[in-house]
């Protein structure tokens, strides 16, 4: 477990598969990463010299790549200020339906929240003691 | 996919000329507008908009930090229907 950046942890994989712990770093993000600080991304995590690593950190922040924390507060307050100037897509953000014009006749499952059960036959509880 | 930048902001003419004049005359009436595809420029802060849904016309204040979004974002075109749920009756 190589230590990255402050909390990040990536494992003992290639150091390419491994960026992509970071949040806010994906596959497209870590390549252009490596290739910046000028490392095989076929190299394990574990493998790297605390120079290499330091490399990669330069490389992340002078690439202007915002991450973890501070992504996370950006997302949020985005997402904040549309609320609050009573935008269409504040208000969908605050009933908790997609915004970006999905369909909501069906599906949209992971924004209004997960499975709904249809209300079924069910047997009476009491129809084999014979009292119905 | 953005507007190209070449062609500039698209704001109707008709509402432009319409907030010149109140901008001249220093009044602050509500401006009744059908133009929902207008990008709210920084000269409509402070005004308020009377911008039509379809239906009704929904009175907009428009804020510093609208400026940059359309003004029919801030009028809904549709209501919001719910089911009455259970023990709602």
């Amino acid at each position: 477990m190589a230590r990255l950046l402050g909390i990040e942890i990536p494992n003992e994989k290639r150091i390419e598969a491994s960026l992509p712990y970071i949040y806010g770093v994906g596959h497209q993000t870590a390549k252009k990463v490596l290739e910046e600080a000028g490392i095989n991304p076929d190299i394990r995590t574990g493998e790297l010299t605390s120079d290499q690593l330091s490399q990669i950190v330069n490389a992340i922040n002078s690439a202007g790549i915002i991450i973890e924390g501070d992504l996370r507060r950006e997302l949020q307050s985005n997402m904040k200020r549309l609320q609050q100037i009573n935008s269409y897509r504040g208000i969908l953000h605050r009933r908790g339906m997609p915004v970006r014009g999905q369909r909501t006749k069906t599906n949209a499952r992971t924004r209004k929240g997960g499975k709904k059960r249809t209300v079924g036959v069910e047997r009476n509880p009491n129809a084999k003691k014979g009292k119905v | 996919m953005g507007r190209s930048l070449k062609k500039g902001p698209f704001v109707d003419q008709k509402l432009l000329d319409k907030i010149d004049a109140m901008n001249d005359s220093g009044q602050k009436r509500p401006i009744k507008t059908w133009s929902r595809r207008s990008l709210i420029t920084p000269d409509f802060v402070g005004h308020t908009f009377s911008v039509h849904n379809g239906k009704d016309f929904v009175s907009v204040y428009v804020s510093e930090n609208m400026v940059g979004h359309k003004l029919g974002e801030f009028s809904p075109t549709r209501k919001f229907i719910a089911h009455g749920g259970v023990g709602k009756k």
